[in-house]
């Protein structure tokens, strides 16, 4: 029973992402979760300010009910199938975020320097977050969707301008990783 | 029976996305690092699974749960939209260290702050709407 509470390698991973793709499909619908976020403007009222939310949330219910799973999977997953956390990166990436000074790397499954509670104290922490999440937002919409959406559904369907979109999460990404996360952690 | 099997399907992916690690902001670091074969081994092989799954579903008509025939519509020709959109959310994903998915993954795992991200992504994509119209697509 302990490969259970341990790591599950990419050739697990993988498949079952593929998986959740595949009975998706079978149930008529697309894998796709950043739908959810416009879905939740929506539900907020959005569509008073704007005819992009002014649709009817209740044909994305279903989708609504994935993210409810995704977050209900998150708290089973850490609750009964993990003893030991930890994320074993490479020891290179443990040095490298060390000399930012974030010392859980290697330790812990987020950087408690930036998703603990005791990390919110620091404004610089909240504005990190808060950038992230606006630009994922903004981007994911912008690009008509996220990782599940192009990189995943949309490449697997050989759609050319989710390969654009990849390629623009992976340009932002490593501009974000390489030339600004030094200055900012 | 049908909203269900949604919130089955949803348990599976948030289990897949934490025990992956996928929804590790180490391992979308260590990712743009280029210093593990972990999250391409993720992405790569879910992709060569899901290329040969809507090949075949495609080649052998296979019919939904429903009996209807499953349909993948194809996405809006542009470049636009999907360069600089792209280019924006790898900006975010880089720095949140999570996409969409994983946000709702964290929120059960127990990481509260990641509610700061998820509160800003659903203003983010408010914002997108407010100007969309005004935006090169």
């Amino acid at each position: 029973m302990e490969w259970i509470y341990n790591p599950w390698p990419w050739y697990i991973g993988g498949p079952m992402i593929a998986l959740v793709l595949f009975l998706l499909l079978f149930f008529g619908k697309s894998f796709g979760m950043s739908s959810n976020l416009r879905t939740l403007c929506t539900i907020c009222g959005a569509g008073k300010t704007t005819a992009f939310f002014n649709f009817d949330w209740k044909k994305q219910q279903w989708n609504l009910l994935v993210s409810l799973g995704a977050i209900i999977g998150g708290a089973l997953a850490t609750q009964y199938m993990t003893s030991d956390d930890a994320v074993a990166i490479h020891p290179d990436t443990v040095t490298k975020l060390k000399e930012f000074q974030i010392e859980s790397a290697g330790t812990a499954y987020l950087p408690t320097e930036l998703f603990s509670l005791e990390a919110l104290m620091d404004p610089k922490v909240i504005l990190v977050l808060a950038v992230g999440g606006f630009l994922v937002g903004f981007g994911a919409r912008y690009a008509g969707g996220c990782t599940s959406g192009h990189a995943i559904s949309g490449l697997s369907n050989l759609q050319l301008v989710s390969l654009y979109a990849v390629i623009g999460f992976f340009i932002g990404g490593l501009f974000m990783n390489h030339l600004l996360l030094p200055y900012i952690l | 029976m049908r909203q269900l099997s949604f919130l089955f399907i949803g348990i599976v992916f948030g289990i897949t996305m934490y025990k992956s690690e996928a929804a590790s902001w180490f391992r979308i670091y260590e990712m743009f690092q280029f210093k593990s074969f972990h999250m391409y081994g993720i992405i790569g092989s879910a992709l060569a699974l899901g290329v040969l799954m809507i090949q075949l579903i495609k080649r052998y008509k296979i019919k939904s749960a429903f009996g209807e025939p499953i349909e993948i519509p194809d996405k809006a020709k542009s470049f636009y939209r999907y360069a600089y959109g792209g280019i924006i959310f790898g900006l975010g994903w880089g720095l949140a260290g999570a996409c969409p998915g994983p946000i709702f993954t964290l929120i059960g795992a127990g990481f509260y702050p990641i509610l700061i991200v998820l509160f800003f992504a659903v203003l983010g994509t408010w914002v997108y709407g407010l100007i969309a119209d005004k935006l090169p697509h």
